[in-house]
């Protein structure tokens, strides 16, 4: 019989040595070029590749979860933070699936 | 009022920026928890179960592929090859915030941003020109890690209440929040908006090509986001300074 807490313990120490490990050892500048420029283009793949497709089977209808992506779009194109963004996804979502489901 | 204050002593204006942009993660993560909370239901999780899952480990692919495998009895040690691959791409964020630091930087700070490296905060502390000082990623901090925790703990306990319709809608807060981070960069370069459209396209072609659809979307994640951002960086070298855009 497994223990939750014991659970908890071996994935919350995973996930602090991934996290605090680089922070901690690599304390010098890289100065590679490729390393820095590879460093730099990971955060907008990987949040590229979490959304899409993902987004279209978050929502109940995969049409409101694609209307929410275009719309998610346009808004940060226009310059919409955080919060606006999200919430015009989140209302968009709301009012289609009224008609679509 | 020291003229030249070291750029990661404390301020108030820093520390409160911080929760001004943390604020609406907080809300996104909240959402995003109490759908994990259902997940973490199924393993057999107790509330405050729950809240010490989401306040100690700050990781929502992670979390859910754990407690999927948790539900099905796994043993300790798969539970931790599934939050390592789940949470690679944190390896991969704490390498760039490394780079951040200030020199003389005290080294407890890099203990504390390691508890809360996730894509949001990495995605706002990143977009922070220069040097960072880590009070704005403490203001951000202070709500998003207990809005997770919390979140998760009532997902739990309240489980079905909320309407599906509010689910459905709230679910999209975690997407809008990464457009928001991923787009006004692809606006200002060229080579960035391709990797976005790339990023898509090979994200949603692995969905159906045989072998690579039957891995976790943890992994592919993993998967695309090296090859992609590895051919990017031997194509597209970033210039100097240029991590600071």
């Amino acid at each position: 019989m497994h223990n939750n807490y014991l659970y908890i313990a071996v994935m919350a120490a995973v996930s602090y040595a991934i996290r605090v490990l680089p922070l901690t050892l690599i304390r010098k500048p890289i100065n590679n070029r490729f390393v820095r420029s590879f460093l730099y283009y990971v955060p907008y793949v990987t949040l590229a590749v979490m959304t899409f497709p993902a987004i279209l089977s978050a929502t109940q209808s995969p049409i409101a979860g694609a209307a929410a992506l275009l719309a998610g779009i346009v808004a940060a194109w226009l310059g919409a933070g955080l919060f606006p963004v999200s919430v015009i996804c989140c209302v968009l979502v709301f009012v289609l699936e009224i008609f679509l489901v | 009022m020291e003229p030249n204050k070291n750029v990661y002593a404390f301020s108030k204006k820093i520390f409160a920026e911080g929760m001004r942009d943390g604020f609406p993660i907080a809300l996104g993560y909240f959402a995003v928890a109490f759908s994990l909370g259902i997940a973490a239901k199924k393993a057999g999780f107790s509330p405050m179960e729950g809240f010490f899952a989401g306040l100690l480990n700050n990781a929502s692919a992670g979390e859910y592929a754990a407690f999927t495998l948790i539900a099905s009895g796994a043993t300790y040690l798969e539970v931790a090859v599934i939050t390592l691959i789940a949470n690679a791409r944190y390896l991969l964020m704490s390498c760039a915030l490394a780079q951040r630091f200030a020199p003389g930087t005290p080294f407890w700070h890099r203990l504390l941003i390691g508890y809360d490296v996730t894509d949001e905060l990495f995605g706002i502390t990143i977009a922070r020109p220069g040097y960072l000082n880590p009070f704005y990623t403490y203001g951000a901090i202070v709500l998003a890690a207990p809005a997770w925790a919390t979140g998760t703990a009532l997902g739990i306990m309240a489980g079905n209440a909320l309407p599906i319709r509010a689910v459905s809608a709230l679910s999209v807060a975690l997407y809008g929040m990464f457009l928001a981070i991923i787009i006004p960069p692809a606006k200002k370069s060229r080579i960035v908006a391709a990797l976005v459209a790339i990023s898509f396209a090979l994200s949603f072609a692995c969905g159906y090509i045989p072998g690579i659809r039957n891995l976790s979307e943890g992994t592919r994640t993993i998967l695309l986001t090296v090859l992609i951002s590895g051919v990017a960086a031997v194509l597209f070298p970033v210039k100097e300074n240029e991590n600071d855009a």
